[in-house]
């Protein structure tokens, strides 16, 4: 066993004990759903910049992003835009919806749906697409794992990689299980800083090694000129739309995952969400470095099939020395743990809360045990997932739960403003909505971008999540006027406005 | 309390600067080797942050909003 083998180890074991033991953290009734889904709501905003940040940059950020970069050069590069704006955002609309949660003791973005419209089928709807969005992502970071078992296999890959895999799973499902939101929010800790410290190191040691950056973006220019299709240092005029598509449609769909909701919800006040709306970026500057490294592999002549999953692993293990590959490999491991974790309990909630609640005698003492059985099954559900179906871009998988995501947006977000809308009309419109963004993802054999045709000739290509969410506005912007003309019933709100304050 | 709500349209600048790639989808000037298209989008993370956080504290009174 190499040094980095047992470096490997030896951090994944460490995080496995911390998950386990986590339980005892701020001690807290587990069986209440509120302590165990949402760690009481007393994470500071330390605690909460580790855990939303271990929560929203995944082993998608390791692997993915470069991946992106490396095949397709800048168009890959909207990862920093999207992070981008997602704060501001963050700042206003989602710190309201924390105070509207707190004062109504909200779990889930659905529970709100139903307190706002008093509509059965609206909240049902919400919840089912965060399931089903969660699933994909909570896949990739299986994908993620799977990608560095692979490298650590070597000879054995294949075996090695399933049963590490299964393995990996099983302690996360236990852990998770135990501790509940705990668990992650302390592995967190030591994801971030392996994270970081990986980052840092990459991108002071390789970049000299390789002859400084000028080079580097020369030298990859050439290597994109050469794929097929061919990639660019900077986007093309056919790309801006589609570019701005990309960061904006991610951008408002990042903060309707359950695993965003569950995360900014465990936060012990708004001062807290905001205060990490400007801290939060931290992140997204070392998302840009990561995304770049995607460059420095094209440059070390790094040479991976596509998908391209491999061109960041291939490139810690030539210039790291051996201990080193093992923390970076790790980290990465690691930071697919933490967010698999919160987005198996984002899940779990939504379903207990907003699906099984609805159809069956509510019995609020049984629910948290409800929710521990389902994250469990959400687990093997992905893992499943992973193991049967073969995608080939990791980062499509998560788009295309993205494309989902966005539906709930004026149900959920808009809601926080508005009740114009019918619900029934946004029931329609969030229908529309799933069936053209699946659809385009079908036509377009699953890829994120699609080319729309336009009325004179030619085709717009752009972000389908953000096709299908116009789609659903138009819908819902037509029928809120017919279905008020023909007195539906539109369900009470039972928020007052001394909640949103 | 006018006034201090009028900080929030500060948000509206992260936005505009960045989902406007005509703004920034060039390689001139190039700066320590990065092209413009990389440094800019760099360098838009920061300010956001920072727009963010002087709106917090801007705004502080409209907290309850």
């Amino acid at each position: 066993m190499s040094s980095g083998t047992i470096i490997f180890v030896l951090l994944i074991a460490t995080v496995t004990v911390m998950g386990f033991a986590a339980a005892r953290w701020r001690p807290g009734n587990l069986a209440n759903l509120d302590e165990w889904a949402l760690g009481g709501r007393g994470f500071g905003t330390l605690v909460s910049w580790f855990l939303l940040g271990g929560d929203l940059y995944t082993a998608y950020t390791f692997i993915a992003v470069p991946a992106l970069v490396y095949g397709a050069g800048a168009l890959g590069f909207f990862a920093v835009p999207y992070t981008t704006i997602a704060y501001p955002f963050v700042f206003v609309v989602m710190a309201r919806f924390w105070v509207v949660a707190k004062n109504r003791g909200y779990v889930t973005v659905a529970d709100f749906v139903r307190d706002r419209f008093g509509d059965r089928w609206l909240e049902v709807a919400v919840a089912l697409t965060g399931v089903l969005a969660a699933m994909p992502y909570i896949a990739l970071q299986l994908v993620g794992m799977q990608v560095i078992f692979a490298e650590i296999g070597g000879a054995q890959a294949v075996v090695f990689e399933q049963i590490a895999l299964i393995l990996a799973f099983a302690i996360l499902a236990a852990y998770t299980y135990t501790s509940g939101l705990r668990a992650p929010a302390m592995i967190a800790f030591v994801k971030d800083a392996l994270l970081y410290v990986t980052i840092i190191a990459a991108i002071v040691i390789i970049p000299a090694k390789l002859g400084g950056w000028a080079h580097i973006f020369s030298t990859a220019a050439l290597s994109l000129k050469a794929h097929k299709p061919p990639g660019s240092l900077v986007i093309a005029p056919h790309q801006y739309f589609a570019y701005a598509a990309l960061a904006f449609g991610s951008a408002m769909s990042l903060f309707l995952y359950p695993h965003s909701i569950t995360s900014l919800l465990s936060a012990k006040s708004k001062r807290v969400i905001q205060r990490n709306s400007a801290l939060l970026p931290l992140y997204s500057i070392l998302l840009a470095l990561l995304a770049l490294l995607g460059y420095c592999a094209l440059a070390a002549g790094i040479n991976v099939p596509a998908p391209y999953n491999l061109a960041i692993p291939r490139l810690f293990e030539r210039f790291f020395p051996d201990w080193f590959v093992g923390v970076a490999f790790a980290a990465i491991v690691i930071g697919a743990l933490v967010p698999a974790a919160i987005m198996a309990i984002g899940s779990a909630n939504l379903f207990v809360s907003n699906v099984l609640r609805e159809f069956s005698p509510r019995r609020p003492a049984a629910e948290t045990q409800q929710a521990k059985w389902l994250c469990l099954a959400i687990c093997a559900a992905a893992l499943a997932f992973v193991l049967l179906v073969p995608v080939p871009y990791a980062i499509n998988f998560q788009l295309l739960g993205g494309g989902w995501m966005l539906q709930v947006f004026p149900s959920t977000a808009l809601a926080l403003y508005t009740r114009w809308f019918h619900p029934k009309a946004l029931l329609a419109g969030w229908a529309c909505g799933m069936i053209a963004a699946t659809w385009m993802a079908i036509a377009v054999n699953y890829k994120t971008l699609f080319p729309l045709p336009l009325p004179g000739g030619g085709t717009l290509i752009g972000f389908i999540a953000f096709y299908a969410v116009v789609v659903n506005f138009a819908v819902s912007i037509a029928l809120t006027p017919i279905f008020n003309g023909l007195r539906f019933a539109r369900g009470v709100d039972c928020t007052a406005a001394a909640d949103y304050a | 309390m006018k006034q201090r709500r009028a900080w929030y349209w500060l948000l509206l600048l992260p936005f505009i600067a960045t989902l406007f790639p005509p703004l920034y989808a060039r390689t001139d000037p190039v700066v320590a080797g990065f092209p413009f298209f990389y440094w800019y989008q760099l360098l838009w993370v920061v300010l956001a942050a920072l727009v963010v956080g002087c709106v917090m504290v801007f705004a502080k009174e409209r907290d309850d909003v």
